[in-house]
């Protein structure tokens, strides 16, 4: 009961939310130099005056700008998010059509950085003054530090260019045209590099932030209290420790939970993964607005429905919070 | 073959074909596309990705060798009238659109005269000469003009006066038709599938009407959005044919040397990019002819060819480049010579106003040649401030005439009154596109030239006019001539025959064979 209606007054926040994102979007666009009837034409090489009306008069960009804004949200209202200049189709179809990548990508990626750096975290904190503990802290650091795109190309530079383990790039072989198993296999293969990648980052976060806060969870009197009462040491690091120790880690699960859509624009470039990130980056560039503003729109959801799966898993590791609230 | 004309033309671009053992058909060649087409219609968009996807999907009437001579293609052979006001196509004869359904003179006067007057600024531009277009048989068109247009001939290529399918798209929006998903040519492959962001494949159309061609079984165009994944699936053997642009010019040396690698730069003699310098004659120091000569002498533009460009390219002598008729060959070339630059400036009282630089913002070559040219102005005291933009940020800012100095760069399409006389025609200045005449420059008698040029008949008439026109510009310097691009195309050297013809980056895989 407690739980429907928080949810219930999560979502009617969420609307005005994403109202107001929706809405603060397309002015934002509207600021960036440039508009798609030119960089088509752009593109094409040539252009006249008829040519530059036409595609104007076809994406309703001479109309006033507070007709072009009713007719987007009203648009949405009706799950209709419009067309994509550039790529010629419908912005949903355009988004579906990539989203199952993304998700793929950035799922995998997510579920291998929170285990692993929750594993890596509690077995450094356990091993505090030992060199082990160190070796996996100074990882972490590296990790951390590092800037992507070149923890990416060198992966590629070593597993596909030097070793040939690994495709370098794509979701798929090409024209193996694989089906049922073999095909989630090749996907799999192709999945590693990327995955591994993007996971590297968030993985060194979890781990240094889990190795902190259970180190502080460490030194509360539970934890002496459940030594005093002759607990096993690692019932006490799963049980006592960690769990207490966990708030802080599902925050920023949480905040990277949202990232699934649009966070992974450099990884999905430097691997050619078709997935949503790289459509942004291009409908950007593109000054494609519909579906650039489509895609903000499926980001800032996402964001806002894993804010309120926080809130309640939050619930669930620490039942104080139900108390409280 | 009808007319001897054809026949002599088509034997003569034959002949131009390097002598080999017999093609071997068969194999899937492994490309790259970059960056995605946003479609595959051509006619319906004329951008460079999809010329070079579709090229091969779809057709023109005419192509041409690298001497940008008409060779048949859907035409077996053409005539022109004494007057030069009458084109005539013989259709050849047998040929079917993809879904099986004949390609007739219907087809070639719907294209031409509905879908294009409709859709192509390119194609436009040209039928703005044309009177009428007339099916007279299943297999005869007659084109009329208005007056004589001297590249009339040169207009046919695929990617400007694409034949599409009359019976897919009479009576539809055409942007909007169902069919634009999957698109039906006469080409030597056919649409087979297109994963976004990923492969467009294409197959071997088996009812191709050139006997035994295609060799190739296939085509898989990779798009990989990264420069430097797209170097590494050379390297590690995913692809074969790196196109032009796939690659940043500083990897081309590292991969040329690689094993069983070729590299040329043919196959864009009909677009011979030809890269300039925008230098606005409005207003500020650019609007000085003197400045615009002194930047004509300061710039190094050997260094920049064999530097930035690997040493592919030639640097122009003037206003029409080398694949362009009637050159000019006795200007007096502007070399390299800062002092000279510094005596045009001194003599102008140029006081040292600070000038704006828009590099052209498509990638690391040409942010490198800004600062280059930067730096070679600097060095005869000129002023520069680079300023970056991205591709909508440079089409606004030209558009609207908001800078000092731009690099950009066009295509010549083989003849003066196609790709040259709009850069220089006062009749081109038009606010909102980065492509005509953005310069601002204003000259009666180049505008007399041009026009009477475009329309004098016969070619010889045509000659002394734009040798005159090439002596005003010259003196004027409307824009800097930079260079005239060379874009690689790399290979391995066991696929023959890859480029066969003066557009041959879009339509070579016809040709192109695979050596076992």
């Amino acid at each position: 009961m407690v739980y429907a209606r928080l949810i219930a007054m999560r979502l009617l926040k969420a609307v005005i939310v994403l109202f107001l994102i929706i809405v603060f979007n397309f002015f934002l666009i509207q600021l960036a130099p440039g508009d798609p009837a030119a960089i088509l034409a752009g593109e094409a090489g040539a252009t006249d005056e008829a040519f530059l009306r036409q595609l104007r008069e076809q994406f309703g960009l001479d109309q006033p700008l507070y007709v072009q804004l009713w007719h987007y949200v009203s648009g949405i209202a009706t799950l209709d998010f419009g067309y994509s200049y550039r790529q010629q189709m419908p912005v949903l179809d355009l988004i579906l059509e990539r989203l199952p990548a993304t998700l793929l990508l950035t799922g995998t990626a997510f579920v291998l950085s929170l285990a692993l750096g929750i594993f890596a975290g509690s077995m450094a904190a356990a091993r505090v003054k030992k060199i082990s503990g160190s070796v996996i802290m100074a990882l972490a650091l590296v990790f951390y530090a590092t800037p992507l795109f070149w923890v990416a190309l060198m992966a590629v530079l070593l597993f596909s260019v030097y070793l040939d383990w690994l495709p370098a790039y794509g979701m798929f072989t090409v024209g193996a045209h694989y089906t049922g198993m073999a095909h989630i296999l090749d996907v799999a293969k192709h999945l590693i590099l990327p995955a591994s990648t993007l996971a590297l980052f968030f993985m060194a976060i979890y781990t240094r932030m889990t190795r902190a806060s259970m180190l502080e969870a460490s030194q509360q009197d539970y934890v002496k209290t459940a030594r005093a009462k002759g607990l096993k040491d690692r019932v006490i690091q799963r049980r006592h420790i960690l769990r207490n120790a966990l708030l802080p880690i599902i925050t920023l699960a949480g905040l990277q939970a949202g990232q699934m859509v649009g966070g992974a624009i450099l990884t999905e470039t430097v691997f050619a993964w078709p997935g949503i990130g790289r459509l942004m980056y291009e409908a950007l560039m593109q000054r494609d607005y519909n579906l650039l503003l489509g895609i903000f729109f499926f980001s800032a959801a996402l964001v806002i429905v894993f804010n309120i799966f926080t809130d309640l898993v939050y619930r669930l590791a620490d039942p104080r919070i139900k108390e409280a609230s | 073959m009808k007319a001897p004309l054809a026949c002599a033309v088509a034997a003569c671009g034959l002949a131009t074909l390097p002598a080999m053992a017999d093609p071997q058909p068969g194999g899937v060649i492994d490309t790259i596309i970059q960056p995605e087409p946003p479609g595959l219609v051509l006619g319906m968009i004329q951008n460079a990705p999809t010329r070079t996807v579709a090229g091969n999907i779809y057709e023109g009437l005419l192509r041409y060798d690298t001497d940008l001579n008409p060779i048949p293609q859907l035409a077996e052979s053409w005539e022109e009238s004494d007057d030069g006001l009458t084109y005539t196509f013989h259709l050849r004869k047998g040929v079917t659109w993809h879904d099986g359904e004949p390609f007739t003179a219907e087809d070639v006067v719907f294209s031409a005269d509905v879908f294009h007057r409709d859709l192509n600024p390119s194609a436009r531009a040209v039928l703005q000469h044309v009177e009428s277009i007339e099916a007279t048989d299943d297999h005869t068109v007659v084109f009329t003009l208005k007056q004589p247009f001297g590249p009339f001939l040169l207009s046919f290529e695929a990617g400007t006066f694409t034949m599409v399918p009359k019976h897919i798209y009479e009576g539809t929006e055409f942007r909007d038709n169902e069919a634009n998903n999957q698109p039906v040519g006469t080409g030597p492959f056919k649409f087979e599938n297109w994963d976004r962001g990923t492969v467009i494949e294409l197959v071997k159309n088996e009812d191709y009407y050139e006997e035994g061609l295609p060799y190739l079984d296939g085509v898989n165009w990779h798009i990989i959005p990264d420069g430097a994944s797209r170097a590494v699936a050379y390297e590690n053997g995913t692809v074969d044919v790196l196109p032009y642009g796939t690659v940043e010019n500083f990897d081309v040396p590292r991969l040329a040397e690689m094993e069983n690698t070729c590299m040329t730069q043919e196959g864009h003699e009909y677009f011979s990019p030809f890269a300039m310098l925008w230098m606005n004659n409005r207003e500020g120091p650019t609007a000085d002819k003197r400045f615009r000569q002194a930047v004509m002498y300061a710039m190094d533009r050997e260094f920049a060819r064999d530097v930035l460009w690997n040493g592919l390219g030639n640097v122009p002598l003037s206003a029409f480049g080398s694949n362009a008729k009637f050159q000019n060959e006795d200007l007096e070339p502007y070399d390299h010579d800062p002092e000279k630059a510094r005596e045009l400036l001194d003599e102008m009282g140029y006081d040292g106003e600070e000038v704006t630089l828009l590099p052209l913002p498509y990638g690391e070559t040409w942010t490198r040649w800004a600062e280059a040219v930067k730096q070679n102005l600097s060095e005869v005291g000129i002023n520069v401030r680079t300023e970056a933009t991205d591709v909508g940020g440079w089409n606004q800012r030209l558009g609207e005439w908001d800078y000092d100095l731009a690099f950009t760069y066009l295509y010549q399409y083989g003849d003066p009154a196609l790709g040259i006389s709009r850069t220089y025609l006062s009749s081109n200045i038009e606010k909102g596109s980065p492509w005509n005449n953005v310069e601002g420059y204003e000259n009666e008698r180049v505008d007399e030239l041009f026009n009477e040029a475009a329309t004098a008949y016969p070619e010889a008439k045509r000659e002394a006019l734009y040798h005159e026109v090439q002596e005003i510009l010259h003196e004027d310097v409307p824009v800097g001539w930079l260079l005239e691009l060379g874009f690689p195309t790399i290979y391995r050297c066991n696929i023959k025959n890859l480029v066969t013809s003066g557009v041959g980056v879009n339509d070579g895989f016809k040709d192109a064979w695979i050596e076992k």
